[in-house]
């Protein structure tokens, strides 16, 4: 978390040196910047868990794009087929202890 | 094979003695169990283990941590490692059918169809996970390695494959990687005067072995010296440090001896071992629990199927680990040694110089007596800034080793400015010369080692090994992180030394420190902001601060009372 409060102040102290920016400008532009940083922080996490650091860009994006695609799969999948699994579950368990009035209402209606 | 005045000793005889007897040593009655007094230390949020048992056999706090690694790095470790062997597979099949160039040696067209000779892990290591980080190794240096030192600059366009060197010098790159633990390696100084003028005097080199023509007067000096500086009767010096080990041990056990070797002894122990032909059996690191064990069993059954009694039966030890930055237990060790009747190989390589009230090694520092040790070794290849090893102990072990030595016969003496500069840095530590420059380093290295331990244990990175022990490991664990820390640490002008894993095991990868006295408080301070800076972008401060007991031993079930039959 370190580099993160240091590139705070980095862009802090770059930022002051030239008083073009207004105030309202100023504080956006570094959460932008901020932003960027953090995510580049976290990036670098990534390749170093991954271990993906090591290997040849051309590696690294045939890694990437294997793990996004998968996310990204795994992400559509769950918004398919997650809500009628649940749907299916209530319906079962519903059934079960039927005497329940609350989720017989919601059955009905 | 070898029958030394020294070995014609009674073990043999005990040994047998015991076996016929049968008598189960652990286990007779005149054996005085001793209750053990177990201490806990609260300091810095941390629980400590002192051991403090075996009436006190340790006369000074013996506190050393390895703090177990946290679950979760592990799991991420081998994933890590997975994902990585997982491209590996994929280059070598690229590799395999040629869509890529092959840089590194394969097998010729004509010997395609036989025993493939890069196909174990070692070999895929190298070529698809070593390779890619090569960069954080041999780094060549032009300057003398002391407390700062020069770097060629060199980079490389195809990952590592191949380097150029651009002709720049990085200049004054903190050195923290140079076993130099009192700071003898310097081009300037009595040291290296004395071995300039020995150079003009001499030549380099003498051409010949101690047996023919290549014994000086100066190596018998500097033997008496060395002898003087241990504390024994006679001392041999050797022109090569592994070959003291590696073909010593050879000449000291043969077959149907036993030898007890530590399970991180270095390589050239392991090799002298193995060439000795004798049976070996490995103890657990540092495991006290674990050589009484195979000692006792030793003596209980003797050799396999046979069942003879050991000709012999020798331990070997390091007297600091040099991957684990432990000191070895000695007084159990040689309490030990003395109950069962062993012999006692130990080796200072790392300790002497650098640990100790005088600087003589484990021994000084746990204030024990010198002839305890049977077979005192060491190399003059750290501390004395120099080259070569030694082998101190009685006078009929040298006087056989002489005689029987294969680096005594076979090898060239050692070369007269070496010989020099053992001499005078020696010289310098016992104080000899007139000043106090050798204890001032001493006690600056034992101030500058709990120094940066305890400056980077309060970072929280994870620390192995002894308090008093210069040589500092600080884990990483995940593989990009080996690389990723030697870069960083060199973008910010420091050389590191970064271990991974044919010298550890695969999920332990480090980085080695090795604190020395010719760093001044400044300097370390330099390193230790750096480490931290690195630390944190890299996020390796894994400790938890709450520090294990030292490998949670039952120390209950070991006595160290000589049975008196
Ligand atoms: C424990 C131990 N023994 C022996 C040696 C070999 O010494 P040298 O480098 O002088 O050959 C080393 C060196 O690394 C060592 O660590």
């Amino acid at each position: 978390m370190k580099i993160f409060q240091d590139s705070t102040q980095q862009s802090f102290s770059g930022l002051s040196e030239c008083q073009l920016a207004s105030g309202k400008d100023k504080s956006r532009s570094m959460d932008v910047k901020n932003m960027r940083e953090y995510m580049g922080w976290l990036y670098y996490q990534y390749l170093l868990i991954t271990g993906i650091y090591v290997l040849e860009p051309w590696e690294k994006s045939i890694f990437n794009t294997v793990l996004f695609t998968m996310v990204a799969m795994v992400v559509y999948t769950s918004y398919v087929f997650v809500p009628i699994h649940v749907r299916l579950a209530l319906e079962f368990f519903s059934g079960l202890c039927g005497e329940q009035p609350e989720s017989t209402v919601a059955l009905m209606s | 094979m070898t029958e030394s005045a020294v070995n014609k000793e009674a073990n043999g005889d005990v040994c047998q003695h015991r076996a016929v007897n049968g008598v189960k040593p652990g286990r007779s009655s005149a054996l005085k169990e001793q209750q053990c007094h177990q201490r806990f230390v609260y300091k810095h949020d941390e629980k400590f283990h002192q051991s403090e048992c075996n009436g006190g056999l340790y006369s000074k706090p013996f506190i050393e941590s390895f703090e177990e690694t946290p679950m979760l790095v592990a799991v991420l470790t081998y994933m890590g490692y997975g994902i990585l062997t997982i491209f590996g597979y994929l280059r070598d099949f690229l590799r395999q059918w040629k869509i890529e160039k092959c840089h590194i040696a394969r097998e010729r067209e004509e010997q395609k169809d036989f025993v493939p000779l890069y196909q174990d892990f070692e070999n895929f290591y190298t070529r698809n996970l070593y390779m890619r980080i090569r960069d954080s190794w041999n780094r060549p240096i032009c300057s003398v390695p002391g407390d700062k030192m020069d770097l060629v600059e060199r980079v490389s366009h195809d990952y590592n494959w191949t380097f150029s060197y651009t002709g720049r010098v990085v200049k004054d790159v903190i050195n923290m990687g140079s076993y130099n633990y009192l700071g003898f390696a310097e081009k300037s100084g009595c040291c290296a005067d004395a071995a300039a003028e020995v150079t003009l005097k001499h030549g380099v080199g003498v051409s010949s072995t101690r047996q023919e023509m290549g014994n000086l007067d100066r190596h018998e000096e500097l033997e008496k010296l060395i002898a003087r500086f241990l504390g024994v009767e006679a001392a041999m010096a050797f022109g090569m440090g592994f070959a003291t080990n590696s073909m010593n041990i050879p000449a000291l056990a043969g077959k149907g001896c036993l030898i007890l070797s530590d399970e991180l002894n270095h390589a050239s122990l392991v090799l002298g071992a193995r060439l000795s032909g004798s049976t070996i059996r490995v103890f657990k690191h540092n495991n006290m629990q674990s050589l009484e064990k195979l000692l006792r069993d030793a003596i209980v059954h003797g050799q396999p199927r046979t069942h003879r009694p050991w000709k012999k039966i020798l331990i070997l030890v390091e007297g600091i680990y040099s991957m684990e930055g432990s000191i070895v237990r000695l007084p159990e060790v040689i309490a030990l040694k003395k109950k069962y009747k062993a012999y006692l190989y130990l080796d200072e390589a790392h300790s002497i110089g650098a640990l100790g009230p005088r600087g003589r090694g484990v021994v000084d520092y746990f204030n024990l007596d010198p002839t305890d040790v049977d077979i005192m070794m060491g190399t003059f290849t750290k501390s004395f800034g120099a080259a070569g090893g030694y082998i101190g102990g009685r006078k009929e072990l040298i006087d056989y080793l002489r005689s029987h030595s294969h680096s005594a016969v076979y090898a060239t003496s050692m070369s007269p400015p070496i010989v020099e500069q053992i001499f005078t840095s020696m010289k310098c530590i016992m104080g000899e010369d007139g000043t106090t420059i050798g204890r001032d380093r001493i006690q600056r290295l034992a101030e500058n080692t709990n120094y940066f331990r305890r400056r980077l244990r309060e970072m929280g990175f994870i620390i192995y090994g002894n308090y008093d022990s210069p040589v500092v490991p600080l884990m990483l664990y995940l593989p990009a992180k080996i690389g990723a820390f030697g870069r960083e640490m060199l973008k910010r002008n420091i050389g590191v030394v970064v271990v991974g894993f044919p010298a550890t095991p695969i999920i332990e990868s480090r980085a080695r420190f090795c604190v020395s006295a010719a760093h001044t408080k400044e300097t370390l301070d330099t390193a230790l902001s750096a480490i931290s800076e690195v630390g944190d972008l890299l996020q390796v401060k894994y400790s938890r601060h709450r520090t294990l007991p030292s490998l949670d031993r039952p120390y209950d079930e070991t006595t160290y009372e000589e049975s008196e039959d």
